[in-house]
């Protein structure tokens, strides 16, 4: 509306259209969604800090977490986050074979830390450590698993956008749906920052 | 795993309460009404408008007003739950059982609390919001019309899956917030529970969406000069009830998530033993409980401010407070949950603080009462029913506003924690600040959204019943409550307090009149439409935008986006002696109807249904299909279309006859 | 700035929104500085930490902190102008939230474990009963 100026005359009216770029709207409501998605993490967060303690004399972080794993598991998704972003620059030149490209980079990234990720349960689950257990691999199972479906939702998107970006080129629809993509693949990162700090490194001091 | 099992998980016929007479009254009731409904609308033909006019539409207005039935239909049930239990707790005295078993009686208050709040009271501040802050900002639409449209159908089939627990299996028997271990797979194995779940995450999906929505519809789509401080105040109250909604529905989601774990696949978050401790679900979900009561009543606050303007024919006293208020109120509501559970024993410190917060909130609402108070001040007050159920709400609120503070006392939360006195508590403010509220806004914009008034003698038959039938109803119960008496309790031994209970009783009666009167009042206002009919737009007198438009307003809302100058924005454009423009129309840009609202809502709800009944083949395909189907969704490219000018000509020239006739 | 290349393609039509893009340049200094921030933490969990225990977690918050606003600066282009300012206002409310919500949490709940579960003080004759709070 801002970038709208008064009529001079007092008018109350506005005789011509107003310029509403189409899907203005789009980014900022996908950003608050994205707020509203980072509270349901934020309850995730609170559960494993109020029960992360309580191991009901099963295994703790100690015995269970390996911190190579978890090493390399962040590298993919660091190294997923600057592949998107290329996928973006060569958005912004409009180059969309450059675009898919980096997309399918990308996927190859997130498809590895959603392996070494499944790996890591099932490795747990294996050793007896599974979601029932205590509290506390309650906590960690379903914080770590719904960043892992998150994921899981961003990979089902990258290949819808990949399909689309095919089919429609780079229109301005298909370069608002990128990006949000981008913010939601990013956010995704921002969450992993807390997971890796949080529920590994600093149960393993 | 047998076929059956396969094919119907736990569902059988011993799912179906056959040997519940009331339930198969209710039943027979309903399949009556419903067929009944069904073929007046096959014979009328109504079947294509419904669809094309109401179902897929994605106009903000239509959206609203299907909120506002969606509310009424649910009200009927919610209060019907109450007479039954006002009625048992009557009977059950001197050894008498009452008539209502313990299984169907927890149901009953426990679907009653569910249904006032989630779909009751809900879907009307969301209807009202959907309905008029489009047209108080000079909007053509919301920010995503598809998703309005989309939210709206998640609501109801979250309503849909908690009514059909009436006749398919049973509802939850924990109270209206689940708590566990109660509400765990040990203590509620059967579907009552997961009834409630999953109606309550498939409704939440839809307010959440909702939420993001009209947020962003304040922000980026007000009208040129509508500055943030100009805006209505209804339009900030709505801003700060979206963003609480936005912040903090995901909480409720998350922690039924956490409960639907234990009893799905057997986590120890809120069991008792493995490390588990039921005690964080209670400290969750008040997290979203307590934002979620200021959810429901800041947009009514909002109505009340339009309503006094208007009706004393000033402008609002105060309005710069009032919105700093209103967002003292959003920031504070999140610091105060704790005094949902003082008794819980996290100790004085943290009593303490929760306490002092809890009373500190009362001070930026005791500044609205009195900006109230102070507009009607050498006002020429009109006592239209809108003003009247404004001022019965600020005699009752203030009441309700000063138990609440006293509750939040901790040492005499101690005393009164549970018991009949903090029931009467929030049904005085909800009663009277939300219910209140809503029957304000109907009646002040009823005469936009259909072009005539609703009749004022069933309006003064639905407000007596309603406030006198909330004091005769309530009073006993904060009198029952300082005796001690708890809440939930289905028989009594102290035959002392029978009189009471009767009291109440008759104060349900003198509400179900006010309901009564009301849908009387809708009817009788259809049949006298022309009587009741108002051509000018503006019937009241109004101070903001949208009683500048028709009424109802066309599809578009404004032919020319308005320009705003001053906070008051319409009763400026009245005093500057604004003339209507009636030339010079140019073709609108609007968006198109979508049949993938309820198809999209349709699949979440019976992935819902198939979840609740363990039947998992049609929980993975209806999610499949419902995920398979967004996709598709986004292929569509054809979702909007322009109104040629010489339609909006038209429609503008009709109008511009229409006000040359008064 | 270098991500501020191109805020002249703000409100332009042919981008259809007003959110800010970075650079090559902007995404690798973002990239760079994060694979630093993470590889610390990680090695100074991994090779025994610093001397107090303490000092060990609170440098890993640290890292954590800065690491996210590098993320939120440089790869989710939050800045205090992009869309007038409400994505930061709404960011900056949500980190208000989570705050409260999640310190909150953890205070209630201490407090309630230290106050009603007296029972890890005592000595049991079964401890694989006993919820174990550190």
């Amino acid at each position: 509306m801002s970038t709208v100026t008064l009529p001079e005359d007092g008018s109350f009216h506005l005789t011509e259209e107003p310029h509403h770029p189409e899907g203005g709207n789009t980014m900022l409501g996908f950003w608050i969604y994205l707020m509203s998605d980072c509270l349901i993490f934020a309850v995730l967060f609170a559960t494993y800090a109020v029960l992360g303690g309580s191991y009901a004399a099963g295994p703790d972080p100690k015995e269970l977490f390996d911190l190579d794993l978890i090493a390399v598991n962040t590298a993919m998704l660091l190294f997923s986050s600057i592949t998107y972003g290329f996928a973006m620059l060569a958005m912004q030149k409009h180059n969309s074979n450059q675009v898919i490209g980096w997309l399918l980079v990308t996927a190859v990234f997130g498809a590895a830390f959603l392996g070494i990720e499944l790996y890591e349960f099932h490795h747990l689950i294996h050793e007896g450590a599974g979601p029932q257990r205590s509290a506390f691999l309650s906590a960690f199972f379903l914080l770590v698993g719904t960043h892992g479906l998150h994921v899981t939702f961003g990979m089902i998107w990258l290949f819808t956008l990949v399909i689309q970006t095919r089919k429609f080129g780079l229109t301005s629809a298909m370069q608002r749906r990128l990006s949000c993509l981008s913010l939601f693949w990013h956010f995704l990162d921002v969450i992993w920052i807390g997971v890796f700090s949080f529920v590994y490194l600093v149960r393993m001091i | 795993m047998s076929l059956t099992e396969f094919i119907f998980g736990r569902l059988t016929w011993a799912a179906i309460p056959i040997h519940e007479p009331i339930l198969i009254g209710t039943f027979i009731g309903v399949a009556v009404i419903g067929l009944a409904v069904l073929s007046a609308m096959t014979y009328y033909r109504l079947w294509g408008p419904l669809w094309f006019n109401w179902v897929i539409s994605i106009d903000h207005k239509k959206i609203g007003v299907m909120y506002m039935v969606l509310g009424i239909i649910m009200l009927l049930r919610g209060f019907a739950d109450a007479l039954m239990m006002r009625l048992q707790q009557v009977l059950a005295f001197g050894g008498s059982d009452g008539y209502l078993n313990s299984h169907h009686y927890d149901q009953i208050f426990t679907a009653h609390g569910v249904i006032m709040i989630f779909f009751v009271a809900m879907p009307f501040v969301t209807g009202l919001m959907n309905f008029v802050m489009p047209l108080q900002i000079g909007a053509r639409d919301v920010a995503f019309p598809f998703l309005n449209n989309f939210s709206f159908w998640m609501t109801v089939g979250g309503a849909i899956l908690t009514m059909l627990s009436l006749f398919i299996g049973e509802y939850a028997q924990t109270g209206w917030l689940a708590f566990p271990p109660l509400s765990g797979i040990g203590a509620s194995p059967s579907v009552g529970v997961d009834y409630y779940i999953w109606g309550l995450q498939v409704a939440g999906v839809g307010t959440t969406l909702s939420g993001i929505n009209l947020m962003v519809t304040i922000i980026k789509m007000r009208c040129p000069g509508m500055t943030m401080m100009k805006m209505p105040i209804f339009t900030w109250t709505a801003l700060c009830t979206n963003v609480l909604i936005v912040a903090s529905f995901p909480v409720l989601t998350a922690v039924l998530l956490l409960l639907t774990l234990d009893r799905y696949i057997g986590t120890n978050f809120f069991t008792a033993d493995l490390g588990g401790n039921p005690m964080l679900y209670v400290n969750l979900i008040w997290i979203w409980g307590h934002p979620e009561v200021y959810i429901l009543i800041l947009p009514l606050f909002g109505v009340f401010s339009e309503v006094v303007a208007t009706f004393s024919g000033k402008r609002l006293f105060g309005y710069t407070s009032m919105v700093y208020a209103t967002i003292v109120i959003t920031i504070l509501s999140y610091v105060v949950w704790l005094h949902h559970f003082f008794t819980m024993g996290s100790g004085a410190s943290v009593n303490s603080f929760f306490g002092i917060t809890t009373m500190i909130i009362s001070i930026p609402t005791g500044a609205k009462i009195f900006n109230w108070l102070f507009t009607m001040y050498k006002g020429r007050i009109k006592f239209e029913l809108p003003m009247l159920w404004t001022l019965a709400f600020l005699i009752t609120f203030t009441v309700g506003g000063m138990t609440g503070v006293l509750l939040a006392v901790p040492p005499a939360d101690f005393v009164l924690h549970n018991s009949l006195f903090l029931i009467a508590h929030f049904h005085n403010v909800i009663i009277g600040g939300v219910v209140f509220g809503v029957f304000a806004g109907i009646n002040y914009w009823f005469p936009k959204a259909f072009g005539f008034r609703l009749d004022p003698f069933w309006g003064k038959v639905s407000f007596w019943g309603w406030v006198l039938g909330y004091w005769v109803a309530f009073t006993p119960l904060y009198i029952l409550g300082l005796m001690g008496v708890t809440r939930r309790t289905r028989v009594f031994d102290d035959p002392d307090l029978r009189i009471w209970f009767i009291i109440a009783a008759l104060g349900a009666v003198l509400v179900a009149i006010g309901i009564g009167a009301f849908i009387l009042q809708i009817v009788v206002s259809i049949l006298r439409r022309d009587q009741l009919r108002d051509v000018t737009g503006d019937p009241w007198g109004g101070r903001t935008l949208e009683w500048s438009t028709s009424s109802p307003p066309p599809n578009y809302n404004f032919a020319f986006t308005p320009v705003a100058y001053d906070l008051d924005t319409w009763a400026d454009m009245k005093a500057r002696q604004y003339e209507r423009p009636v030339s010079g129309y140019v073709p609108i840009h609007m968006p198109k109807g979508t049949e993938a609202g309820i198809i999209l809502s349709a699949f979440a709800t019976a992935c819902g249904f198939a979840l609740i009944w363990y039947i998992w083949w049609l929980a993975a395909l209806s999610f499949v299909a419902m995920i398979g189907y967004a996709i598709y969704h986004t292929f569509n490219r054809d979702r909007d279309y322009y109104i040629p000018a010489e339609t909006v000509a038209e429609t503008e020239n009709a109008r511009t006859k229409q006000l040359a006739e008064i | 700035m270098a991500h501020h290349a191109h805020s002249d393609a703000h409100h332009g039509d042919h981008h259809g929104e007003s959110h800010s893009h970075g650079s090559f340049k902007s995404y690798m200094i973002g990239f760079v500085l994060s694979v630093i921030l993470t590889a610390i933490p990680f090695w100074l969990v991994m090779t025994g930490g610093l001397d107090s225990r303490v000092a060990t977690i609170l440098s890993v918050t640290g890292f954590a902190i800065v690491q996210i606003i590098v993320h939120v600066y440089f790869f989710l282009h939050v800045t205090s102008d992009s869309e007038q300012g409400w994505t930061m206002t709404a960011g900056v409310f949500t980190l208000v939230v989570v705050g409260i919500m999640v310190s909150g949490s953890v205070w209630v709940m201490f407090n309630m474990n230290e106050n009603m579960m007296p029972a890890h003080d005592m000595v049991l004759g079964n401890p694989e009963g006993v919820v174990q709070s550190e």
